[in-house]
């Protein structure tokens, strides 16, 4: 008998569990209802939230925190972290721009989203072949991808402006939807099938609960990790993209304020921050929240100080709720 | 009469719907040595947590010498006087020797820990136990499972306990070592401790015990004098039924089979020397030998997991240098290793039945990467209808299964992946007798239908009821070669410790 | 038992912070061999402030590290500390006296509120000290909404100054608490406990380890180190700042200095000793690129570089790994 096994509480099986008791068990539900109680609350105070055009506004911007949170889902599902998603942010957003003045507009995303491939590359080899640990790889890989930036754009911001293509992706819509919403959407449904429905999928999730069992089944588990971090640095860096259309141009540290969030996205919404565990639905859910939260306290004109308090707390209390681990006893 | 040291009654534990003791009760006397017996999934482990304070009961009362006690954690059991060895080792790795003989209480000084009196306090203990060459200063990582076992019991025994309690701790000890131990439990008894003890191994319970209790099916059927029943009737006890092991009928390779794997001087230093051997298709080899002497490694070389290693190997004719378990599995090779620790290299225990089934299979259950959901349930459920394995439901977590049932699924696994040839650790340890026969029964089968079968086991009536050759290694290569009629216990275990079976030590070979 | 034997023992126990000694002291070294202007006092204090600032919260991440954790916001508390002092730090003696235990404790009280959430809630410590970091700093900008405030300068000068006219009185202070703090911690049950529960919670739990007391008090003293810290920051600053970037700064490299002196992320080993080494080289690389002419637009870049290079030497391990299976932890 294994020493995990001797003391750990086995789940619970069996016994029909109530409809509340079901659902508080299934965080996607959990963080969507707490967005639904959040409009509700909120248009008790003003009437805008519930306004169509504002919520379409809110999903455009949570777009952005949406692909970096989807990209960093993999990883952590997997057992590991990024922490370079801030710099790749920023450095596809640079990169796009710079492509796109010296080589035409049609460059600008493709380099962009190469650029992120390459840096999630080297995180992917540093990990799962160096086998260092991946937050203190990843947090050196920030460290370079900041120097790098700053060497190139000598410390000033970078004078190419962003495409008209990635203008026009940040900010056009479609029938009132904005494209970035559409893109958002169309990443997800491919993520989510991936997760769901395909070998590699079952394979992340695996390798999150057990590398070595996993390695022992034949799962090539190197090869899968690095595809997860590729796939992390260049959803980081068409979030990176997207932004610099939004944005009208990149400028120096525009990803450091998306790293926090996204991992509390990817928390809230049931994944397990040591891996093996996690729906994606709940990670779209926890980004939806954390941006209407982060917008509906700006509204109220809530100072910074009470809208840090806030979201603090209220991520500790919603974890309280669902996320905690299985008592080793 | 005085009352006893311990007495358990009416304990009742149950552990998500499986029902681990049933009202067993249990009572031990001081300056008695206690052996319990029974299968894996008698209750045995569970009985010993409640007393060792890992574990609260749901129902039952224990008492110590006449007065009900609570033992509500290891820490309150220790107060009253018990110390557990624990069969999965209560040793912090990172730690020293010394730091973890005095885990639970160190000799102190001004508030502080006396590390220079610890360390003399640990050295006493290990020079007790005949093993004061390990320096209490190094750190039980870097030591082996055979030191980690000594030192376990040393810490067990500097809490000078009124109850010893020692849960399966002698696998991994020498000859010497538990000689040594014996008589330190000797001792112990004519000071007054008792001594409650697990153990398989039935020369051992002979050897030191004074009474017997055994168990079946979480409850307690018998208790008895040491030497008052046979070995047979023991067995009966334990499983309850008339059950002689018994063996599938050898059939061996044909005669026109094919070697499956081929291996010349095959080395991996320093545990593997100049190995070679071949296995054809049909037929069941055996590995045998004492604990590490390369078996596992060998295993996991044929399986792609070592790295540098040197020599030959052929599977079905085909020169491979890229061994990987990936490589391994796929349909050219067909090979599937059954894993050492089936709790953290054969099994993901949180995920369920149905994904840790079809875990080697997927890319064929599907088509173009994505999974087939259908053809996965039906697999599955085909799998568990050949195997006879006793689930709820496939969904369920495969934690929930017991370890027998939980080995099917590791196999089942494998042989969704339709491997020719078979690799197995020690497949059959701590599980019960029943699911054993089926899995003899299984492997034979297998063997008829081409599979080649390679099976490390160290329970020898294992390699002498099913092996149709035998390779005994000791110290990396293999020393000797049984076939037929010539794998008796005595060429066992004469050839595991390198003495011929005339007596005098072989030459290596 | 020779007593080379336990030399040897005792260098490959401490082989991580031997090493990071090793590679400080060249750093320091070089640095003050090629500093434009002569060796001075002035310049030793001034690079040992900066450097101690650093160490104390690194000392602060290592015991939540020690017991397999990690600790998100003690660069956050850091700044919620230090803006406290530029309230409460001033006026006479005893109002100096009284605002700095009131700092310290405000620390500690950060701490422990981590503590009581990770043991109680039974949640991973990343994501909760992710959460509390952010209510932490929303209370430092409660404090100093804008930068400013005021400290008392006698003990800015006592603090910041030298000993004996040649002792930087911050490295005295890193002493003091490395003696008389860390060392007795070290020998304590319940700092024992720390290592026990970070390299096997199931070993501690069934040797009656205090595991919960252990962990508890990893991140109160964790909130504790990250107050004398804030209280230093500030007496060296003169005032008070709520910055995110600084916090943020802070804690990133407190977790690089706590991996570069030996400690290892997985826990159960280390220690404060190393920890301080590492901040030690962190901070030396920018001192040294300055002093050898670096261009300042390379400066971000080689720190990355050299960071990256720094965490990659634990790397060596893996080429001497000969069984697979021994990469998976």
């Amino acid at each position: 008998m294994s020493a995990s096994e001797l003391t750990a509480t086995p789940p619970s099986t069996g016994a029909a569990k109530g409809p509340v008791q079901r659902l508080l068990l299934n965080p996607p539900a959990v963080v969507g209802l707490c967005c639904v109680l959040l409009l509700l609350a909120g248009s008790a105070v003003n009437r805008n939230f519930l306004m169509p055009t504002y919520l379409l506004q809110q999903l455009q911007i949570a777009a952005f925190l949406g692909l970096a949170a989807a990209g960093l889902m993999a990883v952590i599902l997997l057992g590991h972290i990024d922490l370079s998603v801030p710099w790749t942010i920023t450095a596809g957003a640079m990169m796009a721009a710079a492509a796109g003045a010296a080589w035409g507009p049609g460059w600008a995303i493709p380099a962009g989203l190469l650029c992120g491939a390459l840096v999630g590359l080297v995180n992917g080899l540093g990990v799962a072949v160096l086998r260092i640990p991946s937050m203190i790889f990843t947090l050196g890989a920030n460290a370079v991808l900041q120097g790098l930036m700053v060497l190139y754009t000598g410390g000033h911001a970078p004078q190419d402006a962003a495409t008209p293509l990635m203008r026009e992706l940040a900010v056009g819509r479609t029938l009132g939807v904005p494209h970035a919403v559409l893109a958002w959407a169309a990443v997800s449904l491919l993520v989510y099938l991936l997760l769901t429905r395909t070998v590699a999928g079952r394979y992340v999730y695996v390798i999150g609960n057990s590398e070595r069992a996993a390695y022992l089944s034949g799962v090539r588990t190197a090869r899968m990790t690095i595809a997860c971090f590729v796939a992390c640095g260049m959803l980081a860096a068409f979030a990176g993209v997207l932004l610099a259309g939004y944005s009208g141009n990149a400028y120096q540290a525009m990803g450091d304020p998306y790293l926090l969030p996204a991992i509390a996205a990817v928390v809230l919404g049931g994944t397990n921050i040591l891996g093996g565990r996690g729906s994606y639905l709940g990670t779209v859910a926890g980004v939806v929240f954390i941006v209407l939260l982060q917008s509906m306290l700006a509204v109220l004109q809530m100072p910074e100080a009470g809208r840090q308090i806030i979201y603090g707390a209220l991520i500790l209390a919603m974890l309280l709720l669902y996320g905690r681990s299985a008592k080793v006893r | 009469m005085p009352d006893a040291l311990l007495q358990l009654q009416g304990i009742s534990k149950r552990y998500a719907g499986v029902r681990a003791l049933d009202g067993a009760d249990l009572t031990c006397h001081a300056g008695e040595i206690h052996a319990v017996l029974g299968e894996n999934g008698a209750g045995k482990s569970t009985l010993i947590k409640t007393i060792a304070g890992v574990v609260q009961p749901d129902a039952g009362r224990i008492l110590m010498e006449g007065a009900e006690v609570r033992l509500a954690s290891p820490n309150q059991a220790r107060d009253h006087g018990i110390a557990c060895v624990f069969q999965e080792l209560s040793l912090v790795p990172d730690l020293s020797v010394a730091e973890n003989i005095f885990l639970s209480r160190p000799p102190r000084r001004c508030g502080l820990i006396d590390a220079k009196a610890q360390q003399e306090q640990a050295l006493a203990l290990l020079d007790m136990l005949g093993c004061g060459d390990i320096h209490p200063r190094e750190r039980v990582r870097d030591l082996p499972l055979s030191r980690r076992q000594l030192i376990e019991i040393a810490k067990a025994l500097s809490l000078q306990p009124r109850l010893l309690i020692l849960d399966e701790a002698t696998s991994a000890l020498s000859s010497e070592d538990v000689e040594r131990l014996y008589k330190l439990l000797f001792e112990l008894r004519a000071r007054g401790t008792g001594i409650l003890f697990i153990s398989h191994r039935m020369h051992e319970v002979k050897a030191l015990a004074d009474t017997c209790s055994v168990f079946r099916s979480g409850r307690r059927v018998d208790t008895f004098a040491a030497g008052t029943r046979s070995d047979a009737e023991v067995v009966q006890l334990m499983i309850g039924r008339d059950v002689a092991k018994t063996y599938p009928p050898k059939t061996g390779p044909s005669p026109w089979a094919q070697p499956a794997i081929s291996v010349q001087g095959l080395s991996w230093l320093p545990e593997l020397h100049d190995i070679s051997l071949e296995i054809k298709a049909g037929e069941i080899v055996g590995l045998g030998g004492l604990d590490g002497q390369g078996q596992r490694e060998l295993l996991l070389a044929l399986f792609g997991v070592l790295k540098g290693v040197e020599g030959q190997v052929q599977v079905f004719g085909d020169l491979r240098r890229d061994l990987a378990p990936h490589v391994c599995k796929g349909p050219e090779l067909g090979i599937a290793l059954i894993p050492e620790d089936r709790k953290t290299e054969g099994l993901i225990l949180p995920m369920s039945i149905r994904e840790n089934m079809s875990l080697a299979h997927l890319p064929a259950l599907g088509r173009l990467g994505m999974l087939g959901a259908a053809a996965e349930r039906s697999a599955v459920a085909r799998m568990v209808e050949q195997l006879r394995i006793k689930i709820g439901s496939a969904q369920d977590p495969v934690q929930t299964l017991s370890g027998g049932n939980q080995q099917k699924v590791v196999i089942a696994k494998w042989l969704m992946a339709q491997p020719r040839v078979l690799l197995l650790n020690d497949p059959t340890r701590g599980i019960d007798v029943a699911t054993k026969q089926e899995l003899y029964a299984l492997l034979r089968e297998l063997a008829a239908q081409g599979v080649a079968v390679l099976l490390y086991s160290t329970d020898y009536e294992e390699l002498i009821g099913l092996a149709d050759r035998v390779l005994i290694m000791y110290e990396g290569r293999i020393s000797r070669t049984l076939v037929g009629g010539d794998i008796s216990e005595h060429a066992i275990v004469a050839s595991s410790l390198n003495v011929s079976p005339g007596g005098r030590e072989a030459a290596t070979v | 038992m020779s007593r080379r034997g336990d030399w040897g023992m005792a260098l490959r126990r401490n082989g991580g912070p031997l090493a990071a000694l090793a590679v400080f002291a060249l750093m320091f070294a070089l640095f003050l061999l090629e500093h434009p202007r002569s060796i001075s006092v002035a310049i030793v204090t001034t690079a040992s402030n900066k450097a101690v600032l650093l160490a104390i919260v690194a000392m602060a991440q290592t015991l939540p590290v020690i017991t397999r954790g990690l600790d998100l916001s003690v660069g956050m508390v850091m700044v919620l500390t230090g803006c406290l002092a530029s309230v409460v730090v001033n006026g006479a003696p005893w109002q100096v006296a009284l605002g700095v235990a009131l700092v310290l404790a405000c620390g500690a009280a950060a701490g422990a509120l981590n503590g009581a959430i990770v043991v109680l809630g039974r949640l991973q410590p990343i994501i909760v000290t992710l959460a509390t970091g952010a209510v932490y700093f929303g209370f430092a900008l409660l404090l100093r909404p804008a930068p400013g405030g005021e400290v008392s300068e006698g003990l800015s000068d006592a603090l910041t100054g030298r000993l004996f006219g040649v002792v930087p009185t911050t490295l005295v202070l890193l002493a003091v608490l490395v003696v008389l703090g860390w060392m007795p911690l070290k020998r304590t049950v319940i700092g024992r406990a720390c290592y026990a529960v970070g390299s096997s919670e199931q070993a501690a739990y069934l040797s009656g380890v205090p595991s919960d007391r252990a962990k508890f008090l990893a991140y109160t003293v964790a909130g504790l180190l990250s107050g004398v810290a804030g209280l230093l920051l500030s007496l060296i600053a003169l005032s008070g700042e709520a910055s995110g970037p600084q916090a943020g700064l802070y804690t990133l490299n407190s977790i690089a200095a706590v991996v570069i002196g030996g400690t290892s992320l997985y826990g159960g080993t280390g220690g404060m000793v190393g920890s301080i080494l590492g901040a030690f080289v962190l901070r030396t690389i920018g001192d040294l690129l300055f002093v050898f002419n670096a261009p300042a637009l390379w400066q971000p870049l080689f720190e990355g570089l050299i960071l990256l290079a720094a965490v990659c030497m634990g790397a060596l391990r893996v080429l001497r790994v000969r069984n697979r299976l021994d990469l998976f932890s």
